[in-house]
């Protein structure tokens, strides 16, 4: 930080955030669970007018007001940053929430359940068309049918470069590779280059 | 943008639609109404109050409540460690738009400060990916 206006505010971490997003049921809820350090929390977002006061209870006239839920979490590390991620709301049609957790995302998981594969076209869509880096990740529950990741990749007629992966939503290190994958590809959709691969 | 199709079938409340409800939302249903009266929102502005924007209180706990409510005075308690605008809804169990409303009230009387984000645009900073990979591989 340049000026000296925070000398006396504490040096604050600078927050990322991940989205994972899918149909519904596919394990977004699980997925943000398993890496957090803490239960995932919900922001409620009302849905009215923009003009959302507070304290405002004149005039109660019978609006339309639904609330949409968003599960989030976080993950704090150890240098200057703290990672969230956020649960797309199960129901596609709160297509504004999308926007507002996407803008400024480091990157997206896809979630996808091969017996309902379609579930994940919108997600698919709305990450391509907002340019947003993303890999998909195949939620393998029991009784779904073997795919070779090719044929999945195919399916969701995806670019060759967006990684296709097996994944168990409730298993934290499958989680973490997930995770990382989607780090470095995003990375790497930025014109970034790992400067220094894997050495192990 | 135009947003996908809508495929998630809900509950049908249509003795509650007038005819013209039914005309534009005969498939998404009712619950759409309030989506389109928000279309205003479909960028947020940036800056102001990101669900990650990080929120600290400046001092304590203020003890005489100066024009604060209840709400201002919890948000300042949560705040006495660090934690973004969305967890702060979580913790109050509000909706994230009334939270919004009194953080700004917090950061005009100067009893909080923030960190924003990167800006999408920023986000070509290779430490930032490293960063996130190391800790990501610690956990
Ligand atoms: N076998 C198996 N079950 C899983 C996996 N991930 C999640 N589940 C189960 O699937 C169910 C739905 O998971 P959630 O995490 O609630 O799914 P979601 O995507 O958040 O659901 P919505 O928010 O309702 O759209 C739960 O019962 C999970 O325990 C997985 O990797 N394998
Ligand atoms: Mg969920």
């Amino acid at each position: 930080m340049v000026s000296g206006r925070s000398d006396r505010a504490r040096r604050l971490p600078t927050a990322v955030k991940i989205v994972i997003a899918g149909g519904f049921g596919v394990g977004k809820t699980t997925m943000v669970g398993t890496v957090s350090e803490t239960a995932p929390l919900r922001t409620e977002e009302l849905l009215t007018d923009e003009s959302v006061g507070v304290d405002d209870i004149s005039g109660v006239e019978a609006k339309t007001t639904t609330t949409v839920a968003m599960d989030f979490g976080r993950i704090t590390m150890r240098n200057e940053y703290v990672l969230y991620l956020f649960g797309t709301p199960g129901q596609e049609r709160f297509w504004f929430m999308w926007d507002e957790v996407s803008l400024g995302a480091l990157g997206a998981v896809v979630l996808a359940d091969t017996r309902r594969l379609s579930d994940c076209f919108p997600s698919v869509d709305y990450f391509e068309r907002r340019n947003t880096p993303f890999v998909v990740a195949v939620n393998c529950f029991e009784g779904s049918q073997k795919y070779d990741l090719a044929e999945i990749q195919m399916a969701l007629n995806l670019g060759p470069k967006v990684p296709v992966m097996l994944c168990d939503a409730r298993n934290l290190e499958s989680c973490k590779e997930v995770l990382i994958d989607l780090v470095i590809h995003a990375m790497k959709s930025r014109g970034l280059v790992d400067p220094e691969p894997q050495n192990a | 943008m135009m947003p996908p199709e809508d495929r998630t079938p809900l509950e049908q409340r249509s003795d509650e639609l007038t005819p013209m409800d039914r005309l534009l939302d005969d498939h998404a249903g009712p619950m759409v109404r309030p989506y389109v009266m928000t279309s205003g929102r479909i960028e947020p502005t940036r800056g102001k109050f990101d669900l990650i924007t990080l929120v600290v209180a400046v001092g304590p706990e203020p003890e005489g409540a100066i024009g604060l409510g209840p709400e201002h005075l919890e948000i300042m308690r949560l705040c006495q460690a660090v934690l973004s605008v969305a967890e702060l809804t979580g913790h109050l169990n509000l909706p994230v738009a009334t939270v919004r409303v009194l953080l700004g009230d917090l950061l005009d009387k100067g009893f909080v400060s923030m960190q924003e984000p990167e800006p999408e645009a920023d986000m070509h900073d290779i430490r930032l990916y490293k960063a996130v990979i190391d800790g990501l591989r610690a956990l």
